[in-house]
């Protein structure tokens, strides 16, 4: 059936074709990098996305700034009105529970699975003929706009809280003082630090968007993720399995603010959350490259890609697991009674003077208080260890100048990830009043109720 | 290898699962042909779009490409675009965008078109920079045929590039793709319309059911000479109808069905081409005005219904 061609190629397009060397160059990865960008900016969700992002923490900040309630039972909320870095962290906690996820969700989650529900795919290999390179393409268009949107939530809540309170020294988990030069080193940090769960996320997200293709699912799976593993952190789960979830690393950035710093956890969340991020992205490039474009029926969901995706993912589980109870020697909760009296102990002995300041009286240091704590759990009853609201302990310390041992009693909350609240129970002269009137201008009383974070993994 | 063909293929095969899409097809395109590929449902048309495409490699046989061969580590060619199963565009850009993010993606800038001049030839220069949301099906299919021309291809592969055309629109991709040929680019494409692949195609091939029952010029089916359906419309039906009855080799049908419309002055008859010229004489010979005769079916799709064992249409259907 081989026509002859009688007639030459007129010109142009068609002019010459050179046997065997026309193999296809390679499209670099940026430019398809750049036209991942330019979707990714068309489409109003992220484009609502970048607006919420890098305008509604600052204003949400400044907003609560304006309150007379603060949210005090969120992590740093209780000093809003003392410093302008404590609304980032209130943020940064906040996000942690619900933006990056939807974040992930929106970015990373749809990545792929738009190309199947705009029935783009064919359009997309045809011009650049490189599985790989447009997965590459996508993984890193996915990581800067994820980026992108979390360095807004990072900008505008420092912003916003700056503009409300100024750059005034931070209360650390631990009661002490940091400076305004020390807190923005800090709280950038935590922010950095955040980035690497939601790398994890962001994976799974691409990992989902390739195997369930046009099915919502995919596009949901960083916020389900992202759900499970935070219920997972409430429940009294062994320190071990904690640790292992890269969900942890949106709790532990706590450790950046006591003094020593619990950086173990820190550490470990990270790495697990990056080996998370690693595993789920090699999988999603796995299952990518195997993907079959010939037949639109199939968009990849099915048995094979769940289980080439969920199976490895709890492989890699049970081995962070493993090895972080081989890693750390930890066991149990975490939390034991000798490390919520040193806690709870070092905390009051941080804020006591910030008490005494407030209240006009001579200044006193921490050391010279030689603070102790007794608590005890359940009243006594059953194991001395372990989460829970029945904690309650008797601080005791020596008063400067008066050669007298004073105490106070404090009823505990801990949560299995370690982080406390602690609630004055009396004297009312040292933890009985919510406000302390300073030069006719009331503010909190430090000692009235405060946070603290046991560190699960060290015995210090 | 043969320069002047601009695709090759032999003993092509490709299964999907328990499906034999293509079975030992052999195909051979000329440089800077129009070349068809005809069938039903299901014949393999697209899969063998994809594969000279480099969507997907054969499971069997030989693919050479613009000279090059094509294969599992082998991939098409530079010069080679096209869309299968409808241009792929995103509805969040407009159309300039499309085209211009598409270029962007071009290894070489020297065999990148002109944005302007692609949405001109396919006559969307107006339409440049609405957004592809609101596009209609036919100025989507433009667009997408804009898109492929942007690459300057040597090898255009277009799946039912005439899908949701109004006939203007038609006539204008049509326009494009005899200017390309003859500009030396080979065309490759798929069509249900057989009124298409005549107008534009010097060779067709139809498959079904994965094989190859027909290649060569759509005139060759036609010269084959099968009894098709004429419609005839008369100005005293009832005397064409007589005369039609009378002369051998010709059959009346839907008899009934004819009567029974509101262009009741339509007969069908059924006939080879020399009893039909035989008809038509007598006919002038009675004194009776004719104002149609025309196939009810072209001679092509008489032929692809034929080859491919489709369920020929009435005279009736086929009007609907």
């Amino acid at each position: 059936m081989t026509t002859p061609l009688t007639d030459a190629p007129a010109a142009g397009a068609g002019a010459a074709l050179k046997p065997g060397t026309a193999g296809r160059r390679p499209v670099p990865v940026v430019r398809i990098l750049r036209m991942e960008l330019v979707k990714q900016f068309s489409a109003w969700r992220v484009r609502l996305l970048v607006l919420l992002c890098w305008l509604g923490p600052g204003l949400l900040v400044f907003a609560i700034d304006q309150q007379n309630t603060l949210p005090s039972d969120t992590l740093f909320g209780r000093w809003m009105h003392a410093t302008g870095w404590a609304g980032s962290l209130v943020v940064l906690g906040v996000a942690g529970t619900w933006a990056l996820p939807l974040v992930t969700s929106v970015v990373a989650g749809d990545v792929f699975a738009c190309e199947d529900r705009l029935g783009t795919w064919r359009h997309l290999i045809i011009a650049v003929r490189s599985h790989r390179r447009i997965f590459a393409a996508k993984a890193i268009a996915s990581v800067t706009v994820t980026g992108l949107l979390v360095a807004g939530l990072a900008v505008s809540s420092m912003l916003g809280g700056l503009l409300a309170e100024g750059n005034q020294p931070l209360v650390g988990l631990d009661g002490h003082l940091l400076t305004g030069g020390d807190a923005v080193g800090k709280v950038l940090l935590a922010w950095v630090c955040v980035l690497a769960p939601t790398l994890a996320l962001a994976a799974i997200g691409l990992l989902g968007s390739v195997a369930l293709g046009r099915s919502p699912m995919g596009l949901l799976l960083p916020m389900i993720a992202a759900l499970g593993m935070q219920t997972a952190q409430m429940l009294p789960l062994p320190v071990t399995v904690r640790l292992a979830l890269p969900g942890y690393t949106f709790i532990s950035w706590n450790g950046l603010f006591t003094d020593p710093q619990q950086l173990g956890p820190l550490l470990i969340g990270i790495g697990v959350s990056l080996v998370w991020a690693v595993v789920a992205t090699a999988l999603a490039c796995l299952l990518f490259l195997r993907r079959d474009f010939t037949n639109l029926n199939n968009d990849g969901a099915g048995r094979r890609a769940l289980t080439l995706g969920v199976l490895p993912l709890a492989g890699v589980l049970a081995a962070t697991v493993g090895a972080v109870a081989v890693g750390t020697g930890a066991g149990g909760s975490g939390i034991t009674q000798d490390k919520v009296q040193r806690s709870v102990a070092t905390v009051f002995s941080h804020l006591y003077p910030s008490q005494q300041a407030q209240m006009h009286q001579p200044a006193v240091t921490a050391a010279q208080l030689q603070t102790t704590a007794a608590c005890d759990k359940s009243e006594g009853l059953g194991a001395q260890a372990g989460p829970g609201n029945d904690w309650r302990c008797t601080v005791s310390w020596n008063v400067p100048g008066y050669n007298v041992t004073a105490q106070a009693i404090y009823q505990v909350d801990v949560t299995p990830t370690g982080r406390y609240i602690a609630d004055g129970d009396g004297p009312v002269q040292v933890n009985g009043y919510f406000l302390i009137i300073n030069a006719g201008k009331p503010t909190p009383n430090p000692l009235w109720q405060f946070d603290g974070n046991v560190d699960l993994i060290s015995d210090h | 290898m043969d320069t002047t063909i601009a695709v090759r293929g032999h003993g092509i095969t490709k299964v999907f699962g328990d499906v034999v899409a293509l079975d030992h097809v052999d195909v051979s395109v000329a440089q800077g042909q129009i070349y068809g590929l005809v069938g039903p449902n299901g014949a393999g048309k697209t899969t063998l779009l994809g594969l000279m495409l480099g969507l997907a490699v054969a499971d069997e046989g030989d693919l050479e490409i613009l000279g090059t061969s094509v294969g599992r580590g082998l991939p098409a060619p530079d010069g080679v675009s096209g869309f299968v199963d409808g241009p792929g565009l995103y509805p969040t850009l407009t159309a300039k965008q499309n085209l211009a993010t598409l270029l962007s993606l071009q290894p070489d800038d020297s065999l990148a078109g002109d944005v302007g001049d692609a949405l001109e030839q396919v006559g969307l220069t107006e339409a440049g920079d609405q957004k592809v949301r609101g596009f209609s099906l036919g100025m989507r299919q433009r667009l997408g045929l804009a898109a492929a021309l942007l690459t300057k291809p040597r090898l255009l592969v277009l799946d039912e590039p005439s899908n949701g055309l109004d006939p203007a629109g038609k006539r204008q991709v049509h326009q494009v793709l005899r200017r390309l040929a003859a500009q030396g680019v080979t065309v490759v494409l798929s069509s249900h319309r057989m009124d298409d692949l005549e107008a534009l195609c010097s060779e067709v091939t139809i498959l079904a059911k994965g094989h190859v029952v027909f290649s060569g010029p759509p005139k060759k089916l036609t010269d084959d000479n099968h009894e098709l359906d004429y419609r005839l419309r008369a100005l005293d039906p009832s005397a064409a109808h007589a005369v039609a009855a009378a002369t051998p080799g010709v059959r009346v049908v839907q008899d009934s069905d004819a009567v029974a419309r509101p262009d009741n002055d339509v007969i069908v008859v059924r006939a080879r081409t020399a009893a039909l010229d035989e008809l038509l004489a007598r006919i002038v010979r009675a004194n009776i005005p004719v104002r149609e005769l025309a196939p009810v079916v072209s001679p092509l799709e008489a032929a692809f219904l034929s080859l491919t064992d489709q369920p020929a249409l009435t005279g009736q259907e086929a009007d609907q």
